[in-house]
């Protein structure tokens, strides 16, 4: 699903360097990758993602290589094939759960809507537990409702892809666990992949590999 | 387009209060100027067209605008009266008819014009349901004032009492509604018109009374003596003219002396009005002669100077009321910008947030366009009754 070779990527205004001589996630994987802060995790889901591009190196998603793909190409893959999780929810404060659940479909000309949305809406709401919620503001939800109605955003496009960048990082320990046990099971039923960042230890039982980004080069380049 | 819409709508609903005053702000800018200038233009062209329908006007040494105002749109206090004896003095020249206003009462808040019938056909007016004047006593409604009124032909309207609390002041007097005139779209549709005889009744200077001299009357008779007949304060007066008692109507002196609110002199010619003019110039004649159209551009002069300036202001406020409503949305993109990061990272293009953007600033303009143009339309519509009322005001 992704192979990384010889990534070389490093911000334009200098600073941050990270080096991945060679990363390889199959697909329906469960991955985990765990680092300090500032080791390049989140950087590394953008690279994946097609949010920032590596000065050197081969990256390829779902058979693509990202570097011979347009700006335009790169978002269209991405809003169709894979599926965001952010620490912070990122849910618009000036939509009904129901529409920031189906904001991917409002803001990307790549997707289009097909007639069962509606359908596959309850279906993973109901699954997710917020059927009750989709007509309420996200100020309106507790933290865990937000993090499960985000987890529905980045399904709802049936992705092959899951990126969730420590999706449990503002939750307290029992929602920890809840919706990293439903953000799995719906990996599960979807057969997706999924790479999590976390910098939680206690979370990583479930995942099938580990990715240590101490085994990368991931430093400031003075 | 549609989600674009959407989510721009959703945005502004959201953020109703701040929407809201962002609407208010952009329709007082867009309404100002152009309510301002439409008015000012409409009622300004009607204005001049009622002066330069009336060529020349006699009144009492004072105010001309005050003479014009009252004499032509009704509404102003009227101004010191002339006598009747001007109208025959102006018709014995041969260079004008004359024709008498009476103004100063009303029925209700529309106000009581006396006059002769040659201002029915002065002004082109056309009964469009029930007769001409024809006796004391009677009205002839304009077409707003007989709705106003709600009165038809056969009808009967009351004056408004002038001096409640004055036993010895003017008293309402029954009208009976014989015609109802054809809108003209002037303010001839809110008078009540009466002969200038049933005004000066109204004014309590003519007035109907049981006849003391017949037997019945026998009980308010004090002394007779003659011709002289003494009676007391039981005597019967007459609030109404009626076929019955019409004859009982009389005048006390001289009818020439007997008070008009102004003339309009209808010249046959321009040289005719001009030397009419010429012979109402003395500055301490007691009758002055004013061209309303000189007035009203007099008077029109001063008020685009004003607009002028108001114009001016309103543009500087516009142009900060604009640029802090930029910098508003410029603010707004700011602390959006977590926001829009999420949506380009899920996959939006750039272009595709500049049109929610874009979209957000269109639906506010829309809304404060559309809000502008109901207001001027209602401004628009109700601003001649506004600028006459803010002229008045003035004036008064």
């Amino acid at each position: 699903m992704i192979s990384i070779h010889d990534l070389d990527f490093r911000y334009s205004r200098g600073g941050f360097r990270l080096q991945v001589p060679a990363l390889d996630v199959a697909a329906g994987e469960r991955v985990a990758v765990v680092g300090a802060s500032g080791s390049g995790k989140s950087t590394l889901l953008d690279i994946v993602a097609g949010i920032r591009k590596a000065a050197a190196g081969e990256v390829t998603v779902g058979g693509n290589a990202l570097a011979e793909l347009s700006d335009a190409a790169c978002r269209d893959y991405r809003i169709k094939r894979i599926g965001l999780i952010f620490q912070a929810f990122e849910l618009l404060e000036y939509l009904t759960v129901r529409d920031n659940v189906l904001l991917p479909y409002r803001i990307g000309r790549a997707l289009k809507r097909q007639a069962d949305i509606d359908a596959r809406l309850d279906k993973l709401a109901g699954e997710t537990g917020i059927a009750a919620r989709l007509d309420r503001y996200p100020e309106q939800l507790s933290q865990g409702e937000r993090q499960r109605a985000a987890i529905c955003r980045a399904l709802i496009t049936a992705p092959e892809l899951i990126l969730a960048d420590e999706p449990t990082g503002n939750l307290d320990p029992e929602n920890k666990q809840r919706v990293l046990a439903l953000l799995l099971e719906q990996v599960a039923n979807h057969g997706a992949t999924l790479v999590m960042v976390t910098h939680d230890h206690d979370l990583l039982e479930p995942f099938d590999r580990v990715v240590d980004m101490r085994d990368f080069h991931g430093a400031d380049a003075a | 387009m549609n989600d674009v819409l959407y989510l721009a709508w959703r945005y502004l609903a959201f953020n109703r209060w701040k929407t809201a005053i962002l609407v208010a702000a952009i329709t007082v800018i867009v309404f100002l100027p152009l309510a301002l200038e439409l008015v000012l233009e409409r009622s300004s062209d009607r204005l001049r067209a009622r002066a330069l329908e009336t060529p020349l006007l006699l009144g009492a040494p004072g105010s001309p605008l005050e003479l014009v105002l009252s004499s032509l749109y009704f509404d102003a206090d009227p101004p010191a009266p002339l006598t009747y004896a001007t109208v025959a003095g102006v018709n014995g020249t041969g260079l004008a008819t004359a024709i008498p206003l009476h103004l100063g009462y009303r029925v209700s808040t529309q106000p009581v014009v006396g006059t002769s019938l040659g201002y029915f056909n002065f002004r082109g007016l056309r009964i469009a349901a029930g007769r001409m004047l024809a006796l004391s006593g009677e009205a002839v409604l304009g077409a707003a004032a007989a709705e106003a009124l709600g009165a038809d032909p056969g009808d009967g309207v009351v004056t408004s009492p002038e001096t409640v609390f004055d036993v010895t002041g003017t008293y309402p007097l029954k009208l009976d509604v014989v015609g109802v005139l054809a809108p003209t779209g002037t303010p001839d549709d809110q008078a009540v018109f009466v002969d200038v005889r049933t005004a000066w009744i109204i004014g309590g200077i003519g007035h109907g009374h049981e006849d003391l001299a017949k037997p019945e009357a026998s009980g308010s008779v004090l002394k007779r003596d003659g011709q002289n007949i003494v009676a007391n304060a039981a005597v019967v007066q007459y609030r109404e003219i009626t076929p019955d008692n019409l004859a009982d109507f009389h005048f006390h002196g001289d009818t020439g002396e007997f008070p008009v609110t102004a003339i309009i002199a209808v010249s046959a010619d321009d040289k005719s009005g001009v030397l009419l003019e010429g012979r109402y110039q003395d500055a301490g004649a007691p009758v002055r002669a004013a061209r309303p159209t000189a007035v009203m551009d007099d008077l029109l002069a001063t008020v685009f100077t004003v607009r002028q300036y108001v114009l001016a202001a309103v543009a500087l406020v516009g142009v900060a009321t604009l640029a802090t409503i930029a910098l508003v949305f410029l603010l707004s993109i700011r602390l959006r910008r977590a926001e829009i990061h999420t949506m380009t990272r899920i996959g939006a293009a750039p272009g595709r947030v500049a049109a929610i953007l874009g979209a957000e600033i269109l639906l506010v303009l829309v809304a404060s366009l559309v809000l502008a143009g109901i207001l001027t339309a209602l401004a628009t519509a109700w601003g001649d009754e506004l600028f006459r009322w803010i002229l008045l005001a003035d004036n008064a």
